[in-house]
């Protein structure tokens, strides 16, 4: 094969880069593969603002480069390449769909670190990450089941992926936890981005009776339609949605990717970097949990705070038994904890949601 | 889980709320079509439009300067289409098109700094009484005033072509503009004029959607609505009154769809069938009323259907299905397609130079 | 005043010189727009135009330009055969889709099975879903008359539902942790769609792309068939007169831009993207429209379209990384690049000329 010969020369040359490093003469370069625009405003934004935190964490000593609203497939493998080729030290690839592609390059360039969000394919030199995002959601879900009167809370899904779901089953188990009448209507938006079908949906839920919102979708739409409906409690996703606190956003679920990316850039220059799987949540700060607003009610938010602090010791789990599947099957035992392998794949609703996973 | 969690009175307000931006931008497409230019480029009109609202909206706090500004925007963006259509004489498929390519991207640099930003809001029209009207309260009143402005330009399109020398004049132009160019027309002129219309128009209903219908701005925060919109001039059989009520079943079928995933309702089979029935009564009791006499076999056809749609109501009757969002997330499209089948027995026809180039020397 | 005179002849020095030119006016207005954006012009032209083609690294660039210039050579070349007998199909993803999918399909049913006519068989299983797509605007408009343009374009937003349909379902890798996409293909020998020479870019989708443009070439120039599609566009009614069936003309041109749209979604899933995923379509069918008009719909100034546009895709993300230029600027830059070629295009059909009378009217 001539292409891996003249590829492996190439990976050879970024070699050369990295040895430069070790003698703290060069930067160490950093490359981010966005799937989104960087003014989406959630997904892609957050992550920026990891790489805007590494530069300003270690100032001239590294270089970052970026390419937003990669499409997943080809295109995304060229770029990579194309960092890598460029003598990118470490490339962090920020979407689900860049994992094949990920592994692909990776394999042509072993002296170049990959970092690939959420996938669960790794080799020497790609680690993936991921965060636990149903942490934030069994709080939010805590929240939402103290806060709702009419007992309905709606929830915007995107697609129906374990991502997804693990969110909806968390967020159902503690807020029935907390109200034994309370229900969540489910609405699948069938799509990543589409800020008006999310204020559609948002005000779908809130005209079938709906007083709380847990959206995972980014966009503040469903912000605004609660802030005019005037008594809908809603939770800020990806990032704060600081505009709209006090009411109706009330707490949010950040995603903090700063403190890995700042970890993992550091690893390369330490020359300690290895292939891990991390998937971290509050506890790391990879989860950030936004302010909870005076709206909540004090004892509520107290509550919360402490169900905060015991996820983030490690000495509670979101998913403790006992839990039964929606079919009434046994899942959990007193006092068990889901295993990861099982919450990564997630299929199923937890006992007490209505409908079905669409297939 | 049943049908009574959803309330019809708000479902009917929401589907007018949110027909409105394809509503807009398909009226003016309509003007454009007429004047027999196809600007395929509306969605980039549209999302120029939604930036420079929102932009000025937010520096100046009015949503209203705003829209004005959204207008502009989208009627200036249009002006480099009329450019490259009339004066350098381009394709206009292909105009349009890299038109939307181009608004995309520069609606993104212009928009840059206004990420996670919230708008100056726009209150609902007071209408006193009127809203506290029951059912028909709700329905037509209380809404934003840019929807009742939505009704009036379709009004006003609907009048001007139909009453007004004007009018007169653009559907010349759009028939044969050889023919009014004889008789003595400025084809350019007026072509170029009912482009900046159908831009402008394009901009407030971008700006619908960034000032009133979300309210912030995202890149490419109009997803596809431009398109749609594109469609329905086409569905609409290029008739103003025809599109508005095309705006609401497009809008309407997205918010029926959502309201029956939150009502958790299975999907009866059965339900097809009759969908089939109402629509083949509805467009049989129209032309019968409204249109002019159809031929003998145009009432078959709306006849077989009509049977075919019994059988299949009977046959499949209390079958379920479990909810395929897919499949409910397409029915606009099918929908729409099945309409065109049955209604291309109706002798409304595209503007006969839809599309052509023109110069006076040919 | 300025008065434009119809060229009795398309003037073929124009034909060759205003593409030039329009790529030297896209340089200098673009220059402008990157250096308000605060970024070295000159750097950013080279980083885009000369970077990938002759540039340090360009070894691998170069035999992207193919993969990335392929799906959109052979969906055009479809393309321009309807467009020259006025018939609109801009449904093209659509037909893509439908084609990946029914490929995929076909290949993922024998999965694991290796045997040397699962990849043919995969090709014929892609075309015939951009066939069947693309009948249902075609026996439509035969049979009712009704639009091909709405049709085609309603029936993507329909392949794009029915793509999420079965990444999440039907195609779903069952080994894929509950995560929507299918298996890689890439993996599976029998149906990979391998570069046929290493290092080259070539593969299966670039010699059916060639094919195409030679068979599309060949159609226009020496065969019958393809001067009844000429007429029926420029002359509708003296192809008629001239025994020519519209719908066969109609049923031929949407038949063949669907197969060609099927191979090319074929050809993708199978090589370069390996999988069906939710967002498996990047707008090569919307692309394509205009490659077709870039290229005034002939074959050969299709290939070189094609590979114009793939060249500012590879060096706008070559831009995007080392320059920090953002993707917006990029999107205007290729918008600049087509409004400039299709309207100097003006200049091969007409002249220019300066006149001194005001004209009365």
């Amino acid at each position: 094969m001539k292409l891996s010969h003249l590829l492996a020369a190439a990976a050879l040359a970024a070699s050369f880069a990295g040895a430069a490093i070790a003698d703290g003469h060069g930067k160490t370069k950093v490359g981010f593969v966005y799937v989104g625009p960087v003014g989406d405003g959630g997904w892609t934004y957050e992550h920026d603002k990891g790489r805007l935190a590494v530069e300003k964490e270690f100032g001239d000593s590294v270089e970052t480069v970026f390419v937003e609203s990669v499409p997943e497939g080809p295109d995304s493998e060229r770029v990579m390449t194309q960092m890598a080729l460029g003598g990118a030290d470490l490339i962090f690839t920020t979407s689900f769909g860049y994992m094949n592609p990920t592994i692909n390059v990776a394999s042509k360039f072993p002296d170049v670190k990959f970092e690939h969000a959420t996938g669960y394919k790794r080799a020497d030199n790609v680690s993936t990450y991921s965060a636990r995002f149903y942490e934030g959601r069994a709080i939010q879900g805590h929240i939402a089941g103290n806060m709702t009167k009419s007992n309905i809370v709606g929830y915007i899904g995107s697609y129906p992926i374990p991502e997804v779901i693990r969110g909806i089953n968390s967020a159902y188990i503690h807020a029935a936890k907390v109200n034994p009448d309370v229900e969540f209507k489910i609405i699948w938006a069938y799509t990543w981005f589409d800020p008006a079908k999310e204020a559609d949906a948002a005000k779908v839920l809130i005209e079938q009776g709906a007083d709380v919102i847990l959206q995972h979708t980014d966009s503040t739409a469903p912000q605004a339609a609660a802030q005019e409906a005037g008594n809908v409690v809603t939770f800020g996703q990806a990032s704060d949605m600081g505009q709209y606190a006090p009411f109706p956003r009330v707490s949010s679920i950040i995603d903090d990717w700063a403190p890995y990316y700042i970890a993992r850039t550091k690893a390369v220059m330490d020359g300690t970097w290895e292939s891990i799987d991390t998937w971290d949540g509050i506890g790391a700060g990879m989860v950030g949990i936004g302010e909870i607003s005076d709206a909540v009610p004090a004892d509520v938010k107290a509550e919360a705070l402490a169900l905060k602090a015991a996820i983030a010791d490690g000495s509670y789990h979101a998913f403790t038994g006992p839990l039964k599947k929606q079919d009434g099957s046994d899942w959990l035992a007193d006092g068990e904890t889901a295993d990861d392998g099982t919450l990564a794949g997630m299929s199923f609703y937890v006992e007490g949601i209505e409908g079905d996973i669409p297939q | 889980m049943d049908l009574s969690a959803i309330n019809p009175i708000l479902l009917i307000a929401a589907m007018i709320a949110a027909s409105t931006p394809i509503l807009l931008a398909a009226i003016g497409e309509l003007v454009v079509e007429r004047a027999g230019v196809l600007n395929l480029g509306v969605e980039g009109m549209m999302i120029t439009g939604a930036v420079c609202g929102f932009i000025i909206a937010v520096n100046t706090g009015s949503p209203l300067v705003g829209f004005i500004a959204a207008a502009l925007g989208g009627a200036l963006l249009s002006f480099l289409f009329a450019f490259l259509t009339q004066v350098t004489l381009a394709n206009q498929v292909a105009s349009g098109l890299a038109l939307t390519l181009f608004g995309l991207g520069l609606s993104a640099l212009m928009g840059q700094s206004y990420v996670g930003i919230k708008p100056p809001q726009m209150v609902d029209t007071q209408m006193g009484f009127l809203s506290d009207i029951p059912i028909f309260g709700p329905i037509i009143f209380g809404h934003n005033i840019i929807i009742y402005l939505g009704l009036l330009i379709v009004a006003g399109t609907w009048a001007t072509l139909k009453f007004t020398r004007a009018g007169l004049v653009l559907r010349a132009v759009g028939e044969n503009h050889d023919a009014a160019h004889a008789l003595g027309y400025k084809v350019k002129r007026i072509r170029t004029l009912a482009i900046l219309f159908g831009g402008a128009c394009a901009g407030l209903g971008g700006a619908y959607i960034s000032l009133i219908r979300v309210p912030q701005w995202t890149e490419g925060m109009t997803a596809g609505v431009g398109w749609i919109a594109l469609a329905l001039v086409v569905f609409a059989s290029w008739k103003p009154w025809r599109v508005l009520l095309g705006a609401y079943l497009f809008g309407g079928i997205t918010q029926v769809q959502l309201n029956l995933q939150a009502a958790g309702v299975v999907f009866p089979v059965s339900s097809i069938g009759i969908t089939i029935i109402i629509i083949c009564v509805i467009i049989a009791s129209w032309n019968l009323i409204f249109a002019k006499k159809k031929s003998r076999q145009y009432y078959f056809w709306l006849l077989f259907l009509s049977i075919a749609g019994v059988f299949f109501t009977i046959f499949f009757q209390g079958a379920t299905v479990p909810f395929k969002v897919e499949y409910l997330a397409m029915s606009p499209y099918l929908m729409t397609i099945i309409v065109l089948v049955i209604l291309s027995a109706d002798k409304s026809r595209a503007p006969g130079s839809l599309g052509r180039a023109f110069h006076a020397s040919q | 005043m300025i008065q434009l005179e119809l060229r009795p002849q398309p003037s073929a020095t124009m034909a060759y010189a205003t593409p030039i030119l329009a790529v030297v006016l896209t340089m200098i207005f673009g220059g402008l727009l990157f250096a308000l954006l605060g970024k070295d012009p000159l750097q950013a032209i080279i980083t885009i135009f000369w970077e990938p083609i002759f540039g340090e690294h360009s070894f691998y660039y170069r035999p992207q330009l193919l993969v990335k210039g392929a799906p959109l050579v052979l969906i055009a070349v479809g393309l321009a055969v309807g467009f020259k007998a006025g018939i609109w199909n801009i449904g093209a993803e659509g037909q893509y889709i439908v084609g990946a999918i029914c490929a995929a399909a076909m290949g993922l049913a024998f999965y694991p099975t290796e045997s040397i006519f699962i990849f043919p068989l995969m090709v014929l299983a892609g075309a015939f879903g951009g066939l069947v797509w693309a009948m249902i605007p075609g026996v439509l408009k035969v049979k009712f008359g009704t639009n091909e343009i709405l049709v085609s374009l309603m029936l993507v937003y329909v392949a794009e539902q029915l793509l999420a349909s079965v990444s999440l379902g039907l195609l779903k890798n069952p080994e894929g942790f509950g995560f929507p996409g299918s298996r890689n293909l890439q993996q599976y020998a029998s149906a990979h769609n391998t570069e046929i020479i290493a290092n080259t870019g070539m593969h299966w989708g670039v010699v059916a792309a060639l094919i195409a443009v030679i068979f599309s070439h060949v159609l226009f120039t020496r065969h019958r068939l393809g001067f009844a599609i000429r007429v029926t566009g420029e002359a509708p009614r003296a192809a008629r007169f001239g025994g020519v069936n519209p719908s066969q003309i109609i049923l031929f041109c949407l038949g063949m831009s669907g197969v060609l749209a099927g191979l090319a979604g074929m050809f993708e899933v199978a090589g370069p993207a390996g999988q069906i995923s939710i967002d498996f379509n990047v707008g090569y069918g919307f692309t394509a429209i205009i490659v077709a008009f870039l290229g005034r719909l002939n074959p050969i100034g299709i290939v070189f379209a094609s590979l114009l546009m793939a060249l500012t895709y590879i060096g706008g993300d070559i831009a995007q990384s080392q320059l920090g230029l953002p993707a917006a600027a990029i999107q205007v830059f290729q918008g600049m690049l087509l409004f400039f070629l299709l309207a100097l295009d003006l200049l091969t059909n007409y002249r220019l000329r300066i006149s001194n009378v005001e004209r009365k009217s």
